[in-house]
């Protein structure tokens, strides 16, 4: 009898030990469900992180989905203010959201942002057909007619898909932004399935949206939004290249608490340097179609404000935001 | 010939131990996750793939499993549809109709057993369909733009009176009170919030598997207590099981055109098993010369249904792996799945990874027969689940309900929306009012609206455009005679029963 009370609370204790020492690893949120973007960041970063040794301790991803992202970040500056345990999957998304307001009054300045260490390039396609043989021929003919062309991108109005648009529009010295006609669709795939199909003439999207229907030759990129071409797709010239200086990536990165001591904050961007430069974050890009972008710490703070100022005019200038 | 090469190749992927294994635990995961009114595939699927992740699945493997709980969950949404009048999943709404009342009959295991070899019936045509015509029927999403989706959600919604037989004024009020509720959140076309009041758990707008479950699972709660569980569906009592085989020849031409209906409606992008199971049941009622027991327990009106959404999730699979589009809620998640494991839906997927498609479709297929063993003679397994006493069924069901809409955003927000809309339903329900006009009204209305939204602005505000094409013409004069000819024909046919019971 005695033995097997004894045993019961051996188990007992190995239990609550083993308890104990989870409630102290650290956690990603991933402000999505599981199989996003964002929770892609949380996993595969998290995942390397430990087992680069950069962090002790396993991260566990929590997913937390809602308004874009807004219920999480309103989580974290409402409630988790200084815990230093606790990193937070953001890209481009959160910084257009933020800009537009789109998260109730939240504003960038209520966290801080940590650092992003790949993208997902941004392009510009058209169909295999389609008249439009580079970015410029597609600008001078908005420029010359806006109703002629209408672009359709995986983004609401307003969002990041849209607003590439606008800032390659913009730079080429177009200023009449709100005669662009853009259809927001449910995702790229959707709408290069539209522009195939001959309902708009081109698309705006991510480089991993649309590998597949370009290796299969149904459409041409027509520029990729990016400070170098592509790893892996030379062929496709920048926009910066052809005259129009927009670099427009859709960054994957994180942010932290915003409370958290400066010590709390070094470590976790070393930590995430240390995966940015790992040969199993390489891989993981290879796979996932992101190409090499490294902005952290104080670095990546200022290129976030300057991202937001940018989205902020541009949506107050379509109406997006009053 | 080379397809049927393929074929083998698939099954010599799939018929190792391991992957029959887990094809099995995806039907009988899927099934329970189908009967639980609140989880449905797509959450079914979503809580899942954490899972697959932590056993170390391979591509395939994660794939089959995935898929098997969805289709799986597609053949369980009925049993709690037919036994407690509560859909298990937004699909499996349009089975309640006449499933139920069949149930209420007495004759609960027929209802049961024909949905099964519906559900069979569909999905395994919908599997041959993909096997012969995936690559071809990719092609049609290419036809859809705007304009023709606008045309097919009207002809949806101008078919919606044949459906709700009793009162047509009635039905179009809920319909539009749906309509009304999709137009909550951020709009798609102008970037700005709808009737969110600021409120940041609105900006989505609002989840349908909230309003099913709150207008269903809820309200029947409501009335349970109201009349201390006397009028209640709750507590269907189920007899002994046989094979209706008289029912199951009477609807067997219902069966196969309900298929090809609901293949179509999977295949095109967008409300995917939901528009199927539904356009099934409205085409099946007006094309079967009497139509007059629709609504109140006809066989042909629970195999319609059942035979359609489980043909368009097979459907849904073809824009899914050809385009990378998502034909549904569910494959939007398998479509984040695939892409998580280093696969890239499009195009060339059939060439580049022919071990994944072809994998996936020989397991689609023994899951399909997996599935017919679960759900017809096994059926009593997962009767059981929800034949417990009512007072400690209904319980039970109240609490799924609650994790399972929790579980969707992690909000308790949605837990009030829910009690919210089981008090609307309640009261729905004193009235007369059907809901399940309301719940396509959220699930299409938003689609209907983005697609009239997106054709203007292409057009730049011509509407002429809506009928630019032969597709949406022929949709569009499909929709006003589908509209029109209900008001015609009714007064040669006998007024039948209420569907509200």
């Amino acid at each position: 009898m005695i033995p097997g009370i004894l045993r019961k609370v051996a188990l007992g204790a190995v239990v609550t030990a083993a308890l104990a020492s989870t409630a102290h690893a650290s956690e990603c949120i991933a402000p999505a469900n599981p199989g996003g973007g964002w929770d892609f960041t949380c996993r595969t970063i998290g995942k390397i992180m430990h087992d680069i040794g950069a962090v002790d301790d396993p991260i566990q991803v929590t997913n937390m989905a809602g308004a874009g992202g807004g219920v999480a970040y309103a989580h974290v500056v409402n409630e988790r203010g200084s815990d230093e345990d606790l990193i937070i999957a953001a890209s481009s998304a959160t910084a257009t959201r933020l800009a537009q307001n789109a998260y109730g009054g939240a504003t960038y300045d209520q966290v801080r942002f940590l650092g992003a260490i790949g993208a997902d390039p941004g392009v510009i396609v058209v169909g295999k057909d389609s008249p439009f043989q580079s970015l410029t021929e597609l600008m001078d003919a908005v420029k010359s007619d806006p109703q002629s062309v209408s672009f359709a991108g995986g983004s609401a109005v307003g969002g990041f898909d849209h607003l590439k648009v606008l800032m390659a529009l913009r730079r080429s010295g177009f200023e009449d932004i709100r005669a662009v006609k853009y259809i927001g669709l449910d995702g790229g795939a959707d709408a290069i399935t539209q522009t195939i199909g001959g309902f708009t003439q081109a698309m705006t999207g991510d480089i991993s949206e649309v590998i597949g229907f370009l290796k299969a030759g149904d459409i041409r990129v027509l520029a990729s939004f990016t400070d170098e071409r592509i790893p892996g797709f030379e062929d496709i010239p920048t926009a910066k290249e052809q005259g129009v200086d927009v670099v427009a990536v859709n960054w994957r990165g994180l942010y932290v608490p915003k409370d958290i001591s400066e010590d709390a904050y070094r470590r976790w961007s070393d930590a995430l340097a240390q995966v940015g430069d790992s040969p199993e974050w390489a891989a993981a890009m290879e796979a996932n179609g992101l190409a090499p972008f490294n902005r952290v710490g104080d670095d990546f703070q200022s290129y976030v404000s300057d991202v937001i100022l940018e989205v902020e005019a541009l949506s107050r200038e379509i109406g997006v935001i009053q | 010939m080379e397809t049927l090469a393929l074929l083998a190749q698939g099954f010599a992927v799939a018929l190792t131990p391991k992957i029959l294994m887990l094809a099995v635990a995806g039907c009988i995961i899927g099934t329970v996750v189908g009967a639980l009114p609140g989880l449905g595939p797509t959450n079914g699927v979503a809580i899942l793939i954490p899972l697959s992740f932590s056993f170390g699945l391979n591509a395939t493997e994660a794939l089959i499993l995935m898929t098997s709980v969805y289709y799986g969950a597609m053949y369980g949404g009925r049993i709690s549809s037919i036994l407690l009048n509560i859909p298990g999943d937004e699909p499996a709404l349009m089975t309640t109709l006449d499933g139920y009342p069949m149930a209420k009959a007495g004759r609960a295991s027929d209802a049961l057993v024909l949905s099964g070899v519906a559900s069979f019936v569909g999905a395994l045509l919908a599997t041959i369909g993909l096997i012969i015509l995936a690559p071809v029927l990719a092609r049609i999403a290419f036809l859809f733009g705007p304009a023709e989706y606008f045309a097919l959600y009207l002809l949806a919604f101008a078919t919606l009176g044949g459906m709700a037989s009793n009162n047509q004024a009635k039905a179009a009020i809920a319909a539009c009170l749906g309509l009304g509720i999709a137009m909550i959140g951020l709009d798609n076309s102008t970037g700005l919030p709808r009737f969110t009041y600021g409120n940041l758990h609105l900006m989505d707008g609002i989840d349908f598997l909230v309003a099913i479950v709150g207008l269903f699972a809820v309200t029947e709660v409501f009335v349970f207590i109201e009349s201390h569980g006397r009028d209640s569906a709750i507590g269907v009592k189920l007899e002994k099981l046989r094979i209706p085989v008289r029912d199951i020849m009477r609807s067997a031409m219902t069966m196969l055109r309900s298929s090809v209906v609901g293949f179509i409606a999977g295949v095109l992008p967008g409300a995917g098993a939901s528009l199927g199971s539904f356009l099934a049941y409205v085409t099946e009622k007006g094309i079967v010369r009497d139509n007059s027991q629709f609504g109140s327990g006809d066989p042909r009106g629970v195999a319609a249904p059942e035979a359609g959404n489980n043909a368009a999730a097979g459907g849904a699979l073809v824009p899914m792996l050809t385009l990378g589009v998502p034909g549904s809620g569910t494959t939007a998640v398998l479509l984040a799945l695939l892409v998580t494991l280093n696969i890239t839906p499009g195009p060339l997927l059939f060439q580049e990874r022919p071990e994944v498609v072809w994998g996936l479709i020989a397991a689609l297929l023994i899951a399909n027969f997996v599935l017919l063993i679960l759900n017809v003679p096994m059926v009593k397994l997962f009767v059981l689940l929800l034949s417990v006493p009512p007072r400690v069924l209904l319980p039970g069901v109240t609490m799924i309900a609650f994790v399972g809409i929790f579980s969707l955003s992690g909000s308790s927000f949605d837990l009030v929306l829910m009690i919210a809309f089981g008090v609307l339903g309640f009261f729905l329900r004193k009235l007369d009012v059907p809901t399940v006009p309301i719940i396509l009204g959220i699930l299409l209305g938003g689609e209907m609206e983005d697609s009239l939204r997106r054709a203007m602005v292409i057009s730049s505000g011509d509407w002429r455009f809506l009928f630019s094409s032969g597709i949406s013409t022929g949709l569009w004069i499909a929709a006003v005679v589908g509209f029109i000819a209900p008001m015609f024909v009714r007064n040669l046919l006998k007024k039948p029963q209420a569907i509200t019971d």
